[in-house]
């Protein structure tokens, strides 16, 4: 909702906890969530929609939070890596890529799990080229690839 | 940290009223739907609309379905993933559903419209840079400057039209639905949808509002759709093929050619494809051994000037603009892509 002085009531909720927030009409969900709410897991990179090191989970779908503006997640259930361990234990998409080395500098890590969960939970057992294809647009510059894919791999088997 | 700069958001409650706020506000308003092109873009200063008219939230604009003659109609806010998964139309119309699914990445394309994709502004490497960048080479005629960087003796913009689905809506006879200030509707083909100019590459008046694609009921016509890029998810495209064959048995009684990335708008070759018809594609065209293919390629891509504007060498570009014409040919027959690589 639109308030004066170019800022907007967003209601939304952010990993299971309801939000009202007044943020700039022009503030990015990447800037909502590191800057207003201090959730930092959310990395920003390019912020041009190129990287996909700002993917959010939104209504279980992934997309960059460095190109939503406030209305587009108006009324949204928006996940982020910080919502995915319940306490101490990792979700096993997160146990999954530490146990087959799918990070090294771990930017591109929040991205990769949240696209590699949104698949998991519609096809438990994807192909190779499925994962390849529904990580498309999270680019990696350090690991190569090969550990993430097998993180997923693994993580489809613990899951199902 | 990239940021946007200040801007009035409006939702407006239907398509009539957006389109009557953008004639209020005029050309300092402009409309967005996912905002997966005209954010980055803003963010680079490549448009600096003072007034957003959001799309997103009107339902009215995301439905898909089928008209009266057995066409199918979609609605402007449907998400290319959205598209690109339905099955119906994925039936009928597989140049199209391929084209969505080949647009940039799955994260974009759960956020960006069909409606946005045929309105995506074109490409040009002197103008998708940052406002630094382009100020250090100095600004070219697309935005703020007054010459063209690539082309400098051009009268005007050589940006590059780089939708994936318009030039498979153009195969598929496909037709857009306007809507104008004060309800004004009108019903365009897709192809009258652009000009051939890199900065007004939009023939609509700018307070018009694509509210729906239509596609007319397939018949006899088989369809492809094939993408030229460097990387094969993401990058926009650097040559693409839409090609329509309609097929009796296995021959053709019409064929229509629409390349994409090869110029300021997309450009319909269908003229080059005459030569296919009353031809069978069975056996020495597809293998290429008569050079059938090859010739309606060559003519098809003679449109096609690529300038020094975009990823990967110009005159490969052109090549590739062939092979990608042979290959939508084959593909649109029922034949597997592999034939195409000896033709
Ligand atoms: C990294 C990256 C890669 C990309 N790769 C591709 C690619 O491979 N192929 C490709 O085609 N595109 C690509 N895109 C561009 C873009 O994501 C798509 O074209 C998308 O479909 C645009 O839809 P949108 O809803 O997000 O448009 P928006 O950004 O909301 O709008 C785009 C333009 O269309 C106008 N517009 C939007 N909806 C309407 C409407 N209903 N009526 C009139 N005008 C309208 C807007 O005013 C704006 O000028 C890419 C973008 C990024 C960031
Ligand atoms: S073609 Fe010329 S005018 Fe157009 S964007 Fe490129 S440099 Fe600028
Ligand atoms: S930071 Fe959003 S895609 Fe790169
Ligand atoms: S682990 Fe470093 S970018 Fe992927």
């Amino acid at each position: 909702m639109e308030v004066p002085d170019g800022r907007e009531l967003l209601r939304l909720s952010v990993n299971r906890e309801d939000r009202l927030l007044l943020v700039r009409s022009h503030a990015t969900l990447l800037e909502v969530l590191r800057e207003d709410l201090g959730l930092t897991g959310t990395k920003h990179g390019c912020e041009l929609g190129e990287c996909g090191a700002c993917t959010v989970l939104v209504d279980g779908t992934p997309q960059l939070s460095c190109l939503l503006l406030p209305a587009q997640v108006e009324g949204t259930a928006v996940t982020t890596i910080e919502g995915l361990a319940r306490g101490s234990e990792l979700h096993p998409v997160q146990q999954a890529f530490v146990a087959q080395g799918g990070l090294q500098c771990g930017y591109c890590t929040p991205g990769m799990v949240l696209a590699a969960k949104a698949l998991l939970d519609e096809n438990p057992a994807p192909s190779r080229d499925e994962i390849k294809e529904a990580l498309a647009g999270n680019l990696c510059r350090c690991t190569g690839y090969a550990g993430i894919i097998e993180a997923v791999e693994e993580a489809g088997r613990m899951l199902s | 940290m990239l940021r946007l700069p200040p801007f009035r958001f409006l939702r407006p409650g239907s398509v009539d009223e957006a389109a009557d706020l953008l004639a209020e506000h005029g050309d300092r308003a402009m409309v967005v739907a996912g905002g997966t092109d005209l954010v980055p873009k803003m963010k680079r200063g490549q448009m600096e609309p003072e007034v957003l008219v959001g799309l997103g939230h009107l339902t009215e604009l995301r439905a898909v379905h089928a008209t009266d003659g057995g066409g199918v109609e979609i609605g402007a806010g449907v998400t290319l993933t959205a598209a690109s998964s339905d099955r119906r139309v994925g039936a009928d119309h597989p140049a199209y559903t391929r084209a969505a699914a080949l647009v940039s990445s799955p994260a974009l394309r759960n956020v960006g419209t069909i409606g946005g994709n045929l309105c995506v502004d074109t490409r040009c490497n002197y103008y998708d840079m940052s406002v630094e960048w382009r100020e250090a080479c100095g600004f070219c005629m697309k935005k703020d400057g007054d010459i063209c960087r690539v082309a400098p003796a051009s009268k005007h913009c050589r940006a590059i039209a780089s939708s994936d689905t318009a030039p498979a809506a153009i195969a598929l006879g496909g037709t857009v639905v306007l809507v104008g200030p004060g309800g004004h509707r009108r019903e365009v083909s897709v192809s009258d949808l652009y000009q051939d100019d890199g900065q007004f590459y939009l023939a609509k008046a700018p307070d018009e509002i694509v509210e729906c694609l239509r596609l007319p009921p397939p018949g006899a016509w088989r369809s492809s759709y094939v993408k030229v890029r460097r990387r094969g998810a993401i990058d926009f495209p650097l040559a693409g093929a839409a090609v329509a064959l309609a097929m009796a048995g296995p021959v053709v009684e019409g064929c229509r050619i629409v390349l994409t990335a090869v110029g300021s708008r997309p450009f319909d070759v269908s003229a080059a494809g005459e030569a296919l018809v009353g031809r069978e594609l069975t056996g020495r065209e597809l293998t290429g051994e008569d050079g059938l293919l090859a010739d309606v390629a060559a003519e098809a891509a003679k449109v096609a000037k690529p300038l020094d504007n975009a990823d990967l060498h110009y005159v490969w570009r052109k090549q590739m603009t062939r092979r990608a014409v042979v290959q939508a040919i084959v593909e649109a027959a029922g034949h597997s892509p592999a034939l195409a690589a000896l033709a």
